[in-house]
């Protein structure tokens, strides 16, 4: 059966991780290669890289950086952050991520769905979306959250899944950073909505709060920074957990 | 040990580049069949859309060599689909190499199918050290039906073949250079055959 997938998301800036990694005696916590490895070996299923600097300076970095993790980790990894073009895609997927996340960029132009998984295949087409619920409807928002739009999140999921995304990595604004739980409402309705995976993203604070994601927000798979990055939940154990509460994992 | 990746414009082939070269093995990557004859491995790659993956490997006259070969060949995801009769997807008759046709996952499930799957029924040396459920990392919408060239299976939708075997020909639906360990044995077994 297939598995849920349980994915740690790495802040890029210039090359190195932000908001600090606490979690293993590293050589060095900043070195997003040494700490992707240090996630496979843990038994992370997946990774995603989110560069929060993305500026034209930055790409190199982030090209370069992406070659070193393809290079070392062997488990599948996706990059985001400042992807607004079919040649941004086809340089990182040769430097051998294996998907890529676009938000702003689709919500400015949504062909570029269609270019990228006519181009690449919907398998490496990733579309993050962050919403907040704003009295009662889900609205999407651009640039980290920040920027309101009039977009309802699953009138925006639908739209994406038939442009061909092979993904949606959905945050919950009103969730993250809360570590509360995740929007498993919301979560759910996305799901039956659309016949694409759902990656579930914001609240993470405890190992009940992804079984409640996989239960109730029948996610396919849960996203998280902090609590792993900082111990406070170990992936073996999260997994152990998820397996006790009759959820599928790789162990 | 000269091992060679098809080049043919499908997909990312870095990956698995980087895999072999993990294990301590230098892969080239080519679409010269001169090279790719002259060499004692070769992987079949591919990533993305089938009918364009088969223009491509038209293009290149590749189509035609790659039946041919001699030598153990194993095809990956995409790849192997191209081996087989016939492939829904873009409805493109493929190289018949393995006696199977590919179909379209049903939507009662989500597609593309995309994360661990395990994979039961092996019998190949492919396999050596493998055991039976062992978990592989899969993306795809599109599988091969349950036949006699089976040599994995796994279930999604229903039961499928996860991987083939037809003399010197290998397939795996998975992506040994993205899962984990066992990933990299199967790898290492392949260049051991």
């Amino acid at each position: 059966m297939l598995t849920k997938r349980i994915v740690p998301c790495l802040d890029i800036k210039n090359g190195r991780t932000v908001k600090g990694v606490n979690f293993v005696d590293l050589r060095d916590a900043g070195d997003p290669v040494v700490l992707a490895k240090q996630y496979a070996e843990l038994g992370a299923d997946e990774l995603v890289f989110l560069d929060i600097a993305a500026t034209l300076e930055n790409r190199r970095t982030m090209h370069d950086m992406v070659l070193k993790v393809a290079e070392q980790v062997n488990i599948p990894f996706t990059v985001g952050g400042g992807i607004s073009s079919v040649e941004d895609v086809d340089d990182l997927l040769h430097c051998g991520a294996d998907k890529v996340s676009i938000n702003s960029s689709a919500v400015k132009r949504p062909e570029l769905i269609n270019e990228l998984s006519d181009k690449f295949g919907s398998q490496c087409v990733v579309v993050a979306i962050d919403a907040k619920e704003v009295n009662g409807e889900w609205l999407v928002h651009l640039a980290g959250g920040t920027i309101p739009t009039e977009l309802n999140l699953f009138e925006w999921a639908k739209e994406v899944e038939q442009r061909g995304a092979g993904e949606i990595l959905f945050t919950s604004m009103n969730h993250d950073g809360t570590k509360a739980g995740f929007a498993n409402e919301a979560l759910a309705k996305l799901s039956s909505l659309v016949n694409i995976p759902i990656i579930a993203s914001g609240g993470a604070g405890t190992m009940q709060h992804f079984v409640d994601t996989f239960k109730q927000g029948k996610a396919d798979a849960a996203l998280a920074a902090s609590v792993f990055h900082f111990g406070e939940i170990p992936i073996i154990e999260l997994k152990k957990e998820l397996r006790k509460n009759n959820i599928e994992v790789r162990l | 040990m000269k091992i060679t990746i098809v080049n043919y414009g499908a997909g990312n082939i870095k990956s698995i580049q980087f895999a072999f070269q993990r294990l301590g093995f230098e892969a080239v990557l080519t679409n010269s069949p001169e090279e790719i004859i002259k060499s004692d491995k070769v992987i079949f790659p591919g990533v993305g859309e089938a009918s364009t993956a088969m223009i491509k490997l038209k293009q290149s006259g590749l189509d035609e060599l790659i039946p041919t070969l001699k030598q153990p060949v194993l095809g990956i995801c995409l790849g192997m689909q191209l081996m087989c009769n016939h492939t829904e997807e873009g409805n493109t008759p493929g190289l018949g190499i393995f006696d199977v046709n590919v179909k379209r996952f049903s939507n009662k499930v989500k597609v593309p199918q995309m994360g661990w799957n395990t994979i039961s029924n092996l019998k190949s040396d492919l396999f050596k050290g493998i055991k039976e459920k062992e978990y592989m990392y899969l993306v795809h919408s599109y599988y091969a039906e349950q036949c006699d060239e089976s040599i994995a299976t796994s279930d999604y939708d229903l039961e499928y073949a996860s991987a083939l075997e037809n003399d010197n020909f290998f397939g795996v639906q998975f992506h040994p250079e993205k899962s984990s360990k066992a990933g990299e044995q199967i790898l290492k077994n392949f260049i051991e055959l």
